[in-house]
């Protein structure tokens, strides 16, 4: 599997991540090397085997009372926010 | 006269009891040797000095009033991905390297319950992504045992620090041998528990169907002390097990006669180092001695773990890591022009490469078109890894195989090549996908550098994991060895 610097682009935008053109061709390079190994998968036989999303079998989401177990620590956690005016945070203008 | 740092964190708790030493004084003399030794190794990101002075002397309070547990006034290490309340926070990433905790890790808060005293935290691969310590924000670590070399990674800071005694003991997470193949390399006992036996709660997630809380020491009697008191239920982490936890140490001195080891074929196949292979096979022997059986076993689908594991790792840490937005927390960029540049930019510059590479694999097989063919496709050759070890299991007691395919490695020597650095963790990713138990012990040297002997168990088989690990450390001294440079 071959990756162009064009997929690469791709790829970064659904990541949302900024990716520099001189960055692309060595994304493309190990990002194909990678997907040229994970090929190997295609050889396994995995004809009516159940997917496997959680190691441990009968596991299941356990639900919890609805009641209130956090309180307000916003300005604690606000603290790690680059930007905050009012308890709010900020970001660049969505609406004109 | 023995020094302090030579001891077993068993021999500093005994010490501690008898009034032989003061948590201060040993607090002191761990902070001096971290002061002294660490600019060589570059184990540490933070250093609590002040705190931590603070914690012995009310541990020593304690003490004195015969109050405390098996491990109060002991001092330990926390990898910097337990958030810490107040403490600086990084996962050694750029994006985190001005995050300080709003809260602590379960492992934090248990571990500080039990009267332990944090004296810092330790470098890592960024994000615990990496097999070398060498993806950090923070500059690689450096191995005790020849600085020229890794420490492994990704808990790379933490076997660094016990290796070369800064801390007698240290939390790591192990994902795909993150735990194990550091432990390997710096001639240190590891062990990634069960998926669920530790809480995950406010330890910064990777890969949450992998990532599991454990320990790198100097003993299994060390690391059965610590997982006593860092296991059990937690209700604040969504896949913790409620199930009581044994008593670890009490169960270390069982006989082994009758013990049935699985010789994993596949793991002595093409691609291990034949002289890491030959003293692994010496351990085995060690163990026929001890009146253990060796049966051999195949795991078929094994060969296809690192596949099967670099498309539902990436797949999970691009989910996980698409919290860093630059807006709650951690790094912003710059003057943004709009909101996709905030996001875009602030990953962009926040992330180093490797974690960059691993959210786009994960973008990509979890993109649509290709769903199908990469992630559904690996979650059941998933499946079909699981079933060949539970399969095993029902042949034998524990498997055993190396830790990893060769001693310590080169810096510089594999990181740009993506696919070398993974298969460094071909014998360990099987573990975590099927989320069973697997500890390294050391188990020799080939050229001055440690070698590991990995020990895996069924499910919540912890305690018979450390019974074997100790059953072999009460007849050879391998786990006693210490890097000459920092003796």
């Amino acid at each position: 599997m071959s990756l162009e610097a064009k997929d690469v682009a791709k790829i970064a935008h659904l990541a949302r991540l900024a990716i520099t053109e001189q960055e692309m061709p060595a994304y493309a390079e190990s990002l194909s090397k990678i997907f040229s190994f994970v090929e190997q998968l295609n050889a396994a036989d995995v004809d009516n085997v159940e997917p496997m999303a959680h190691p441990l079998a009968g596991q299941v989401q356990r639900m919890r009372a609805d009641e209130v177990t956090e309180t307000d620590a916003h300005e604690k956690y606000q603290r790690n926010a680059p930007r905050v005016e009012a308890s709010l945070y900020l970001v660049p203008k969505v609406l004109e | 006269m023995t020094e302090l740092h030579q001891f077993s964190l068993a021999e500093l708790a005994a010490g501690l009891k008898t009034k032989r030493f003061s948590s201060l004084e040993l607090t002191r003399h761990f902070l001096g040797r971290i002061d002294r030794h660490n600019p060589a190794l570059n184990a540490f990101i933070t250093v609590t000095a002040e705190a931590a002075l603070a914690h012995a002397a009310q541990a020593d309070r304690s003490l004195a009033s015969g109050e405390g547990t098996a491990l109060t006034g002991l001092p330990l290490a926390h990898k910097d991905i337990f958030c810490t309340d107040g403490v600086l926070t990084t996962c050694a990433s750029r994006m985190l390297s001005n995050f300080v905790a709003p809260y602590d890790a379960t492992v934090v808060t248990r571990l500080k319950a039990a009267g332990m005293v944090m004296l810092g935290k330790t470098n890592m691969d960024e994000f615990a992504m990496g097999s070398s310590n060498e993806t950090s924000w923070y500059g690689p670590v450096k191995n005790p045992w020849d600085v020229k070399k890794v420490p492994g990674g990704s808990s790379g800071g933490s076997a660094a620090a016990v290796a070369a005694r800064l801390s007698p003991v240290a939390t790591g997470t192990d994902t795909g041998g993150s735990i194990r193949q550091p432990a390997a390399l710096t001639s240190l006992t590891g062990i990634k528990p069960t998926y669920g036996r530790v809480s995950r709660y406010g330890m910064i997630a990777f890969a949450s169907s992998l990532d599991q809380a454990g320990v790198l020491g100097l003993s299994a009697h060390d690391a059965a002390l610590m997982l006593q008191a860092m296991s059990g239920f937690d209700p604040r982490d969504s896949t913790s097990v409620d199930a009581p936890v044994p008593d670890y140490v009490a169960t270390l001195d069982q006989p082994l006669s009758g013990l049935k080891i699985g010789l994993v074929k596949e793991f002595f196949e093409k691609g291990l180092d034949e002289a890491n292979g030959k003293l692994v096979r010496d351990a085995l022997s060690e163990y026929q001695k001890l009146g253990a059986k060796l049966i051999e076993v195949s795991l078929p689908s094994l060969p296809l773990s690192v596949p099967t594991y670099y498309v539902v790792a990436p797949a999970e840490c691009s989910s996980n890591l698409s919290r860093f937005d630059g807006v709650r927390f951690g790094y912003s960029c710059k003057e943004p022009r709009d909101l996709m540049d905030l996001y875009t930019r602030s990953r962009g510059e926040g992330f180093g490469a490797e974690v960059k590479r691993r959210i786009m694999t994960g973008a990509y097989v979890l993109s649509a078109g290709y769903y199908d063919a990469y992630y559904l496709k690996a979650q059941k050759v998933r499946r079909q890894i699981a079933d060949d070890f539970e399969r095993a299991f029902k042949q034998v007691d524990v498997l055993m195989g190396p830790t990893s395919p060769s001693p310590a490695f080169d810096i510089g020597a594999k990181v740009d090549d993506p696919i070398t650095m993974y298969l460094n963790d071909i014998y360990t990713i099987g573990a975590n996908l099927a989320g069973v138990p697997a500890m390294s012990i050391p188990c020799g040297f080939l050229g001055g550098l440690p070698v590991g002997l990995q020990i895996i168990g069924g499910h919540f088989a912890e305690a018979k994991l450390l019974n074997v690990a100790h059953a072999y450390q009460r007849e050879t001294d391998w786990h006693k060895k210490m890097p000459q440079s920092f003796a």
